[in-house]
């Protein structure tokens, strides 16, 4: 294997256009973007969905079939039909990143305890009080699972944006694939590995961070070995 | 769109013969190759972590990049359907590998300890007792694994090798929407087809999962 | 029998959990471990078919060491119940049920028929024979997990808390059933409870365990109740252990008065002599709570005296016959002069 390309210190010249730091920005920007359209479209209807139980159809099934539409093809056919830029990549991305978090959202919501809801009407909490102070901190383990399953599968996929002219780590792929580079393509595989790595670990700090500890399990382990 | 088909019909079932055997080789492969791994996920707890986590590295690893890899890692040449096929293959064993694991770790361990006391030595409890209980969750695992091989499969285009995907760079190229959109269309017919068949299969093996809320008055 | 011979089990990390145990649980009878969470009941149960490895000590069936036996021979000798049932919920009822008849080789119609005859032993009726365990309700679940325990006719049974995950009503049920079908069967059974009343109502012996894995006393219900040896089986045993002792004495030995009128209460008699109730100062007939035989229990007539609305049990013949009357005093005297005549017994 030929890690020539990725240790040329050259090629992580921060100001250099196609240099590598300026493509993982790129690239981080595409997952950025993608990720924000597709949770301000699919949170809100997973929610809702969820709290709701009406159409408990579209969520179990959007999964699926939103894995089912070839990425590629969806890429492509945006771009023969609005031609070339940020939009058509964004569009095909944002409809990957949609049926994860609306399905997590939904089963999330889904697989709450009954009971502490009960309490918390109980309690006079009103429908929107429940719903943020009780359901939504509750369902944030599965909501999260979904977040980064999304996110890691846009990491990976975001490089075909680089098929239709764009930028991103997908250029080191497809422009080393060109001029039988390998070591560049090898450079360009470790580096979006790595980058979904990291931004699964940050995920997984983020997620540490506001989901509750007593959610999570991580005191109990504690709590058990003080009362033996 | 009609036209399209019924002037290249010779074309588009070839990228579909294609599509279907790259797509499908890998998941007979892959789930007779995550079975074992799996099981090792949970008979050694140990190794349980480790294998969650590499699973994840592997699956975050781009198709694009493996696809062009791979011939440099095994010696190939760059336009065979075989780099497909093994790139697919570890995909869909990094996916079932961690889902036959948290299947046989989803079986109450109320129902392998009665297992156990009631004479079955280890194997045997395996096949009779814990691979039945965990039958649903590795199927739907199985669903996922064959639903996006299937749409994964079109990536192989941009190296030559892609099924339908085919479809799609020759539209791309030509700047012709029928033969992306006919690609898409069959692409998702595909994937659907396959996942009523596991279903099916699914529903024929696993008629207990049917009744879950019976139960009358003792 | 099931012997424990100095039985030590000491959890890695140093936590014991069973304490120099030495106890015989007899033959065809039924011995229930009984005590508070963490006194180690369960491992001692578990150790009987080697779920539990002790740390060191001997455990034998009829003598036999059990460690030198193979574990799956071993297990599909011993009939195991736990509290969920445990059932395999990928196997109808029947099939559960014929699981260790096929493990022990026999055919699938062997089994099956078998199994078959199982479910109608513990009550439930051939449409369950298809369902899956999903479709019952716990007690039903409870009883194919008896029947599943009892299919290759195991000589020794062992149950975890069998019957706690079930309402108190339906529980009552099935403790009814299970000692009609231990009265037919005569299993040496081992059975764990944390239930003090259930271990006095089901247990042939009880073996009473506290915190730590020592066992604080070894003996038959009765003695529990009437000579606890500290203040520890005192207090788990309960504070009416008096009158619960009563349950074990029956009213054979219990003096009556002739049928007749007290304090200007009369016993209404039918033209068969059967009582039809108290009558006072000419008054309405009011019913007697309810009457004995002198095979009933002292308890029995203790709660008859208290609840008859003139404080005076009936006894009855075979026919139904009204033969005596016990009134409150002369029960109370009758206690004191048992008591003393126990006590005299005991320093003899």
């Amino acid at each position: 294997m030929n890690l020539s390309y990725l240790f040329d210190a050259a090629h992580w010249d921060l100001s250099a256009p196609g240099g590598i730091p300026q493509l993982i920005l790129a690239h981080l920007g595409y997952v950025a973007l993608a990720l924000l359209i597709g949770t301000i479209i699919a949170l809100p209807v997973g929610l809702f969905i969820g709290h709701t139980g009406r159409g408990s159809f579209i969520a179990i099934n959007s999964g699926n079939a939103g894995r089912s539409l070839p990425t590629l093809g969806l890429l492509m056919l945006m771009v023969t039909l609005l031609g070339l830029g940020l939009t058509p990549v964004l569009i095909a991305l944002t409809v990957l990143v949609i049926p994860p978090i609306l399905t997590s959202a939904y089963a999330g919501m889904r697989t709450l305890d009954r009971g502490v809801i009960d309490a918390a009407k109980g309690m006079g909490m009103r429908p929107w009080q429940v719903l943020f102070k009780v359901e939504v901190p509750m369902a944030l383990p599965v909501l999260m699972s979904g977040f980064r399953s999304a996110a890691l599968q846009v990491v990976a996929t975001a490089t075909v944006a680089a098929a239709v002219g764009l930028s991103g780590l997908g250029r080191l792929l497809i422009d080393g694939l060109a001029v039988n580079d390998y070591s560049r393509v090898l450079a360009g595989a470790i580096v979006v590995a790595v980058l979904a790595v990291l931004l699964d670990l940050f995920l997984a700090l983020v997620q540490r961070w506001i989901v509750s500890p007593g959610l999570t399990g991580r005191d109990q382990t504690r709590s058990r070995r003080a009362t033996t | 769109m009609i036209q399209y088909l019924t002037n290249n019909h010779e074309v588009v079932l070839a990228a579909l013969q294609q599509h279907i055997y790259l797509a499908l080789l890998p998941i007979l492969i892959g789930l007779v190759v995550a079975l074992p791994i799996g099981y090792l996920g949970v008979r050694f707890p140990w190794f349980y972590h480790p294998l969650v986590n590499v699973c994840g590295v592997l699956y975050s690893i781009p198709s694009l990049a493996l696809f062009v890899f791979l011939p440099v890692l095994l010696g190939t040449k760059i336009l065979a359907p075989v780099n497909i096929v093994v790139a697919l293959t570890i995909y869909t064993v990094a996916l079932l590998a961690r889902t036959v694991a948290d299947g046989l770790r989803s079986v109450d361990p109320v129902i392998t300890q009665s297992a156990t006391a009631m004479g079955y030595r280890r194997l045997r409890r395996l096949f009779d007792v814990e691979l039945p209980v965990a039958l649903p969750v590795i199927l739907a695992g199985l669903r996922v694994a064959t639903v996006s091989n299937i749409s994964l499969v079109s990536v192989g285009a941009l190296i030559g090798v892609g099924g339908l995907g085919q479809l799609f760079t020759r539209g791309f190229q030509l700047f012709y929407l029928e033969p992306i959109i006919i690609g898409i269309i069959l692409s998702v017919l595909l994937a659907g087809l396959a996942d009523l068949i596991i279903v099916l299969v699914q529903r024929a093996l696993t008629p207990w999962t049917r009744h879950q809320h019976g139960g009358g008055a003792a | 029998m099931i012997t424990f011979e100095d039985v030590v089990k000491v959890y890695p990390g140093g936590s014991t959990a069973v304490d120099h145990l030495s106890m015989e649980l007899p033959t065809g009878k039924m011995t229930v471990l009984v005590g508070p969470s963490g006194c180690g009941k369960t491992t001692s149960l578990r150790m009987i078919n080697r779920m539990v490895i002790p740390t060191s000590g001997r455990i034998l069936i009829d003598g036999k060491d059990v460690s030198g036996q193979d574990e799956a021979v071993l297990r599909r000798g011993i009939g195991y119940v736990i509290q969920h049932a445990g059932l395999f919920p990928h196997r109808t009822v029947l099939d559960n049920v014929a699981t260790v008849p096929l493990l022990l080789g026999k055919t699938r119609r062997e089994a099956r028929s078998a199994a078959m005859e199982l479910l109608e032993r513990v009550g439930l009726s051939a449409e369950f024979a298809k369902r899956y365990p999903a479709q019952l309700s716990g007690g039903q679940q409870q009883r194919v997990g008896v029947a599943r325990a009892l299919a290759a006719d195991p000589p020794v049974m062992l149950m975890d808390e069998p019957f706690s995950a079930v309402d108190p009503v339906v529980r009552e049920g099935l403790h009814r059933e299970f000692l009609r079908l231990q009265q037919d069967l005569g299993k040496t059974i081992a059975m764990v409870t944390h239930d003090i009343d259930e271990a006095i109502k089901l247990g042939d012996m009880v073996a009473v365990f506290r915190q730590g894995g020592h066992l604080a006393q070894f003996g038959t219900p009765q003695e529990l109740l009437e000579q606890p040896v500290d203040d520890f089986v005192a207090e788990f045993v309960g504070r009416d252990r008096g009158l619960r002792s009563l349950s074990f004495d029956t009213a054979a030995d219990l003096p009556v008065q002739p049928v007749g009128s007290f304090d200007g209460a009369e016993l209404v008699l039918d033209d068969a002599g059967r009582p039809l109730g108290w009558r006072r100062d000419g008054g309405t007939i009011e019913p007697t709570a309810g009457v004995f035989t002198t095979g009933d229990s002292l308890r029995m007539v203790t709660d008859l005296a208290i609840t008859s609305p003139v404080g005076v049990a009936v006894r009855v013949g075979a026919d139904g016959k009204a033969e005596g009357l016990v009134r409150h005093h002369d029960l109370v005297d009758f206690l004191a002069a048992r008591r003393d005549r126990r006590a005299a017994e005991r320093s003899a």
